[in-house]
């Protein structure tokens, strides 16, 4: 029996090196999103300069979209976009945009100089819309159903393997489910 | 040397640079003070481990400005974390809650406080035990010595 103590620390041990080793595999700066499966907080931005129609939360209603973060100051948006056009230009489904804490005319440079993905944009320089969807970073974007409820998160670049493996099947999965409710 | 300095400076000055600027204040103290309380326990979400107090990065400074918004609009200190934490989740918390989930991270340090406890006085009670015994065994040697000596036996 007191021989079996000694056997404790060696056993605490090897249940916190599992438990560690677990949390290895996470990532820590990922912080899920409260919104998934809940309404898209309303919204309603105006538009970029240049542009006639911003963005509002109605929009998004009726139709299963994605919902874009981006900023002309965001690098990684950069290297985002390729892929953002080659989605809209597939027809896969509609992308919608919110410009985030652009000073005024860097959205409508950018997307100049890269193309419009994005069926419409919204401008939100303030930065507020972005808290109410729990924004970590840009880009970010939001897969939303045809309630206008959100059902997925995908935080940082839209890779062409996120699209092929996750996104685009989940989209497809909600738009079969949109044609049969 | 001097580049020493200049690295100390900067390591020192590195406080001074994050701390919310002038601009941000709010006229009434008392709400300015519960502001920058409140600004303690919140998690800054793209630095994470520091408070958006802490933090200069332009998120951080977006969440502080929530805050005065809601704290101007007459919330409480607690409907103010509950706005947030509606949007970020318990991480935008730098102090978790206690709930299910979280229980084991509360009870853990209790528990091997009180299991360390616990084996320290098992421990000191063995060993008293086993000098006490020793003692007595001592105590019988010395006495069968002395008397051998005197030659009582």
């Amino acid at each position: 029996m007191t021989r079996l103590v000694l056997f404790v620390p060696l056993l605490l041990f090897a249940v916190m090196a599992v438990y560690f080793g677990l949390g290895l595999r996470e990532d820590p700066s990922e912080i899920p999103s409260q919104l998934i499966d809940r309404e898209l907080p309303p919204f309603d931005l105006p538009p970029l300069e240049g542009f006639d129609a911003g963005l509002s939360s109605r929009d998004l209603r009726g139709q299963v979209s994605l919902l874009n973060v981006f900023g002309s100051w965001c690098p990684p948006c950069a290297v985002e976009h390729p892929m953002l056009m080659q989605i809209a230009r597939s027809g896969a489904v509609p992308i919608y945009g919110i410009d985030w804490k652009d000073p005024p005319g860097a959205g409508t440079a950018w997307l100049e100089r890269n193309g419009n993905p994005y069926v419409r944009v919204g401008d939100d320089s303030e930065g507020r819309v972005a808290i109410d969807l729990g924004l970590t970073g840009a880009p970010e974007t939001f897969l939303i159903d045809r309630a206008g409820r959100v059902r997925y998160r995908h935080v940082g670049v839209i890779t062409p393997e996120a699209w092929r493996d996750t996104l685009r099947p989940l989209v497809e999965h909600l738009q079969s489910e949109a044609e049969q409710g | 040397m001097t580049r020493l300095l200049v690295i100390l400076a900067l390591v020192f000055s590195a406080p001074a640079l994050a701390t919310p600027g002038p601009d941000e204040r709010l006229d009434d103290p008392a709400l300015e003070a519960r502001a920058r309380a409140l600004y303690a326990e919140l998690r800054c979400v793209v630095c994470q481990s520091q408070s958006i107090d802490d933090s200069n990065a332009p998120l951080a400074a977006d969440m502080r400005a929530v805050v005065r918004e809601r704290l101007l609009a007459g919330d409480s200190d607690a409907e103010v974390r509950a706005w947030l934490q509606e949007r970020y989740g318990d991480y935008v918390l730098m102090m978790p809650p206690v709930q299910g989930n979280t229980l084991g991270l509360w009870l853990f340090p209790v528990i091997v406080l009180i299991g360390g406890a616990a084996g320290i006085v098992l421990f000191v009670r063995t060993q008293k035990r086993r000098v006490a015994v020793a003692d007595r065994e001592d105590d019988a040697a010395r006495a069968s010595a002395l008397t051998d000596e005197e030659g009582l036996s």
